[in-house]
């Protein structure tokens, strides 16, 4: 193993075992997205009856929104550990060590993605348990399982821009609610092509959420759509991108070390 | 094969902070190898910035400084392979255990294997946390949270060690056992050990040499005897039994030196002009114009006289009286 590479691997193994020994970061993330599925699935049912819905499972068609929900809790995981870190001077400890900041970024983002992949584990079990099935067979499963790592890499990835650049854990905290707004102006509860209301369909239209969405919803509901998957996969990998470069110029500010 | 250097050196080192005054003020110092120097001033003095730029975690605005032999803005890799540091305020994470921080600190620093878990149990037995070092740190007390610190700093084996105030806080008994590791770091091992403090005993027993900073500025340098030996005079202090005869007992005293601030509220202190003895005299003097004391007491030269004597204020709430001069230094 590499220096770089034993760095990663013990940063990640850091932030697991501090997620694991927090139960709340734990059991919210797992809990919050399956209420919210179970009180949409009971409550939306009637959508199904819409004519052009794409399935008459509402489950089955809500079944990605955890997914991402459970990417918007690894924004604040990520985001809070990088914060506290720097809060504490943890970050400066580390700092006085031949440590790359690139490891730092890479561990931290890792081990919550790590935390991200059992989380969509967890979200496809329950699927699964109430007769869920997916469209896309076995094979999907995986694909949804790397695409939830992908958005949730993503986010993580801008928690932790958040955290460096600001070093506040009250800042971390106050864009999770922005990152949810943006769930809820998408196709979450509804496919786009049947929203009545212009400027909704339109605000969930540019979101990208809404294709993150569309993009596990296929791989539950249609099968295998390239298009869905290209798009979903496209804008995941955009926003890791574009957090992670963002994150490590903030990274490099953050580390004045000559 | 050249000699290791250990030293530790500063010319005009500045540190400007914005919308602040200057936090270091062109301070000039050196510290030779296996050397323990013991940076002391009151809060916000500068120490902690002088700290940050010699572990390379703050450029100076202005000068130089060499950190074994390695340039601290040029060199900085170098700088952070040959150092230690235990920052101020212990930065663990509560949530792993004192091994786990082990661990980490060693991949941090590639060592890795048996080697990793070798060098972790025999910091552990070092600092005495062997017993608790599966335990999370946020049980950790004060004591036990420094000593992790130390080992921390320890595990890549550093020839320059820095400890920002690693006392601060703790007990007289966790105090005295981690002056008993620094000091056998320095005498056994050879370790430079560059000490910040605000604590005068703490520098007094612990350092060979003493840096007295005020403002961001060195005031006074030497070992702690010599510092004391150009003070070379007591100082008589009195509480008089009557607050109303204050006015009336300093006039008596200053026949005998030059009136000084109190270390006590309500008493009057004069440095004495002279090494000799006095006080049969004073209390004779006394005596003659009525006066009653409830307290009088002599002070053999300390430290804080060297402070009081270079700053006109003594040590102990200096920082406050001053203003904290330097602001919230650490970059991260």
């Amino acid at each position: 193993m590499t220096a770089l590479a034993l760095q990663v691997a013990s940063l990640g193994r850091r932030s697991v075992v501090r997620t694991l020994r927090q139960p709340a970061a734990v059991v919210f993330p797992l809990l919050f997205p399956v209420l919210l599925l179970a009180v949409n699935a009971g409550g939306l049912r009637a959508e199904t009856r819409l004519p052009g819905f794409p399935t008459d499972s509402f489950l089955a068609f809500a079944l990605a929104v955890p997914f991402i929900q459970g990417g918007l809790f690894a924004t604040g995981n990520a985001g809070i550990d990088l914060a506290k870190d720097i809060q504490t001077g943890f970050l400066n400890r580390l700092a006085l060590t031949p440590m790359r900041g690139i490891a730092l970024l890479a561990g931290e983002l890792g081990g919550v993605m790590s935390l991200a992949v059992v989380q969509a584990l967890f979200y496809l079990a329950i699927g699964l348990i109430f007769g869920v099935r997916l469209k896309s067979g076995f094979a999907g499963g995986f694909v949804l399982i790397a695409l939830a790592a992908v958005i949730a890499l993503g986010f993580a990835a801008f928690g932790a821009f958040a955290a460096l650049r600001t070093g506040s854990t009250e800042a971390v905290n106050g864009i999770f609610p922005v990152f949810f707004v943006f769930l809820f102006i998408s196709s979450m509860n509804i496919p786009r092509n049947l929203m009545s209301t212009t400027w909704f369909r339109w605000f969930a239209t540019i979101n990208p959420v809404s294709y993150l969405i569309e993009g596990v919803r296929s791989l539950v509901i249609s099968g295998w759509n390239a298009e869905a998957l290209l798009l979903a996969f496209g804008i995941g990998l955009g926003v890791v991108v574009a957090g992670f470069t963002l994150a490590a110029v903030s990274l490099s500010e953050r580390l004045a070390r000559t | 094969m050249a000699a290791v250097d250990n030293s530790i050196e500063a010319q005009a080192l500045v540190r400007e902070f914005k919308k602040g005054p200057r936090a270091v003020d062109g301070i000039d110092l050196r510290v030779e190898g296996g050397e323990i120097y013991g940076f002391l001033g009151p809060n916000g003095a500068g120490k902690s910035t002088t700290v940050l730029m010699l572990t390379t975690l703050l450029p100076p605005t202005s000068g130089t400084a060499r950190v074994g032999g390695f340039d601290v803005v040029k060199q900085g890799p170098q700088v952070r392979k040959a150092i230690g540091a235990a920052l101020q305020e212990a930065a663990l994470d509560p949530l792993l255990t004192g091994r786990e921080h082990l661990r980490l600190q060693t991949a941090m620093h590639g060592i890795r294997g048996e080697e990793r878990k070798r060098r972790s149990d025999q910091l552990l037995e070092r600092v005495g946390l062997s017993e608790a070092a599966d335990r999370k740190v946020k049980g950790y007390s004060g004591g036990m949270k420094r000593r992790l610190d130390l080992a921390l700093a320890l595990v890549h084996g550093p020839r320059i060690l820095f400890l920002d105030e690693p006392t601060t806080g703790l007990d007289v008994q966790s105090r005295t056992a981690l002056w008993r590791e620094v000091g056998r770091l320095a005498r056994e091992d050879g370790v430079t050990v560059f000490l910040t403090t605000q604590y005068l005993e703490e520098a007094d027993v612990l350092a060979d040499r003493v840096g007295i900073i005020d403002r961001g500025h060195i005031v006074a340098e030497g070992t702690p005897e010599r510092l004391k030996a150009q003070i070379a005079r007591s100082t008589v202090e009195a509480l008089p039994a009557n607050a109303e005869e204050k006015g009336a007992v300093a006039a008596v005293l200053e026949r005998f030196g030059k009136q000084t601030p109190g270390f006590s509220p309500g008493t009057v202190a004069v440095q004495l002009a002279s090494s000799d003895g006095h006080l049969t005299e004073i209390v004779r003097a006394l005596d003659q114009e009525g006066l009653r004391i409830a307290h009088l007491q002599i002070h053999e030269p300390t430290l804080d006289d060297v402070f009081l004597a270079k700053t006109g204020r003594h040590l102990e709430g200096a920082g406050e009286a001053a203003g904290n001069l330097e602001p919230e230094p650490a970059p991260a």
